[in-house]
């Protein structure tokens, strides 16, 4: 057991290195002067050799990344050059944001998917399973910014119950910045629901089918205990994979989703940053999407493997 | 007795089919014919409602909503049509070889395609942008990348138990080179899952470039996209309501065929599948 998480980590730490290795390919080497990325074409020279020395761009590559890397482990990100002030207290300040909306939104499309998959699945083509596999269907067609504008076009332009967009701060109080957060993250779970939904679904019908279950239905186990106690943990298996998976649709969907709601969160931040050309904080941000997402995989991936007996002796 | 065609008739094949033939019959019109000019400013024509001006009113620059919707149609398979061309080249070319070779180079292959995964294509479109410039190639390219990994683990997947038959083992005991037994025998059997696959990246793609658009990394203006349009109407919600919904409306019915056409033809062309459409 020690063994496997030991070579699971390995592995993770082997693959968070080439992601950053990538992004700082990507965004620092392949450019070639990224200074001048980052002033335009219009830029003097003396403003340009004053950024690449406030950037460092005059060592040599290895070593600016060894020193940025090295920096984050150390919790420092480095220094926005457009806001003038640390990466990392800018993040933590828009990851207030960011954060529990995505929670919020996972838990929101957790407990609409869970349910509905299952109540389908129970009753293969009857009367429920026919309506979730349409709300499926629909869920995932239709774009999580649009449900957005919907809802501020419904609940904010014509009701007035929730504010247009913005957010007034965790300092405000509880109870408006969750009032601020609420629709973005309905919006935000919709569409992964649906997915989820038809996963959880099918999920739940391989079990069904499984000689377990037949074998406990056979020795006299009522429909609904069989559900509850053989079919359900083992589908949830499969079903915590692709949560864990849809977290990088979650982030990709919170850039979109703050950016229609006004909200001060990382997404934003990152779209912001790309208008400003502010390549030190768009390379911080997609290292911590990227690594956010990588790290709570590895995280589903050993979390079963230690629940589920059958998958240890697979490595 | 009545004949059985080879494909069987589903209702989400006939339903999908019918509105993916009429988002590209909108597109390839957009091209001879719309009912204005969209990219032609009329002030005196400014964010009327639907039949007041045109079938679906008009923007906050007076020009025809519906001439907008038909070209945005045409913009926006102009850009999820040749991103999924691209991904699926590429991961198919991995999955296959991967299949092929197996071993380390296999292992590799899917250490990649997991990195990738783990960026959004939103993100990837704002990495691209900051090092080329935003735009349609950024776009395409961002989308492209998604689509890598996708299709190489699909592929792979197919390509792998089609490598387990007594065929293949025969084809590659008489010294058949890997790379033929992939172009020749492999390819001809996982195209039908391929297929099924491109369908529903091009689904995924359109409702990426709408988000890309939307967000202004996509076509540029004055060029109309629906993502782009639905960002304009957000700025005129209490005066012109109506901008916010025909766009929306587009987006969703060309995802809904799309994915109701892969799920259909999945169905059609292998019925043991029937009912697991988990497309995640």
């Amino acid at each position: 057991m020690l063994r496997l998480v030991i070579s699971r980590l390995a592995s993770l730490a082997i693959t968070l290195l080439f992601v950053s290795l990538a992004i700082f390919l990507i965004l620092e080497v392949l450019p070639g002067d990224p200074a001048a990325i980052m002033l335009g074409t219009a830029a003097r020279e003396d403003t340009l050799a004053a950024l690449r020395q406030e950037l460092g761009l005059d060592q040599p590559a290895l070593l600016r990344y060894l020193d940025w890397i090295g920096g984050i482990l150390h919790g420092d990100l480095g220094l926005s050059i457009t806001y003038k002030m640390p990466v990392s207290t800018l993040v933590a300040e828009r990851m207030s944001v960011t954060l529990p909306l995505s929670l919020l939104a996972i838990l929101i499309s957790t407990a609409l998917a869970l349910p509905l998959g299952i109540a389908a699945a129970a009753r293969r083509d009857g009367p429920v399973d026919r309506a979730v596999l349409v709300f499926s269907q629909m869920g995932v067609a239709v774009p999580n910014f649009w449900i957005g504008l919907l809802f501020i076009l419904f609940f904010s332009t014509r009701l007035g119950w929730f504010p247009a967009g913005g957010f007034p701060g965790w300092g405000a109080g509880l109870w408006p910045a969750f009032q601020a957060l609420l629709l973005p993250s309905v919006a935000l779970a919709l569409p992964q629901a649906a997915v989820l939904t038809r996963v959880t679904r099918s999920a739940t019908l391989e079990v069904i089918g499984a000689d377990f279950v037949r074998t406990a239905r056979a020795k006299g186990v009522d429909k609904r205990a069989t559900l509850r106690r053989h079919v359900v943990p083992n589908a949830l298996i499969p079903v915590t994979t692709i949560l864990g998976l849809q977290l990088s649709f979650f982030f990709g969907g919170a850039i979109l989703v703050e950016n229609v709601f006004n909200l001060p969160g990382l997404g934003r931040l990152a779209y912001q940053a790309l208008n400003q050309r502010d390549l030190v904080v768009i390379k911080d941000i997609v290292l911590i999407f990227s690594g956010l997402v990588i790290v709570v995989n590895f995280l589903v991936d050993i979390g079963y493997t230690i629940l589920d007996p059958r998958l240890r002796s697979r490595t | 007795m009545t004949k059985r065609s080879s494909i069987r008739l589903n209702a989400a094949l006939v339903i999908g089919g019918i509105l993916t033939a009429l988002l590209i019959a909108t597109a390839l019109l957009s091209l001879v014919w719309t009912p204005e000019v969209p990219t032609r400013v009329r002030v005196a024509m400014r964010l009327k409602a639907p039949l007041e001006a045109g079938l679906l009113g008009t923007d906050h620059f007076g020009r025809d909503v519906l001439s907008l919707l038909m070209v945005g149609a045409w913009n926006s398979l102009a850009i999820a049509w040749p991103a999924v061309l691209l991904g699926a080249a590429i991961g198919t070319a991995i999955g296959t070889a991967a299949a092929a070779w197996k071993g380390i180079a296999d292992e590799i292959a899917m250490r990649v395609s997991d990195v990738v995964f783990a960026f959004p294509a939103v993100l990837s479109a704002i990495m691209i942008g900051a090092l080329v410039g935003s735009g349609p190639f950024s776009a395409i390219l961002a989308i492209a990348v998604f689509n890598v990994p996708v299709f190489a683990r699909v592929t792979r997947g197919v390509a792998l138990q089609i490598w387990t038959l007594d065929y293949i083992a025969a084809a590659r005991a008489i010294g058949k080179h890997p790379l033929r037994i992939t172009w020749e025998d492999v390819l001809p059997n996982i195209a039908g899952a391929l297929i099924v696959q491109v369908t529903i990246q091009l689904a995924l793609a359109i409702l990426t470039e709408a988000g890309l658009s939307y967000l202004g990394l996509g076509v540029r203006p004055p060029n109309p996209s629906w993502g782009r349009m639905l960002s304009d109407a957000q700025t005129y919600l209490s005066q012109a309501p109506h901008l916010a919904i025909a766009p929306g409306i587009a987006i969703a019915l060309s995802v809904l065929g799309l994915n109701l056409l892969g799920d259909g033809l999945r169905d059609a062309l292998d019925p043991t599948l029937k009912g697991r459409g988990a497309s995640a």
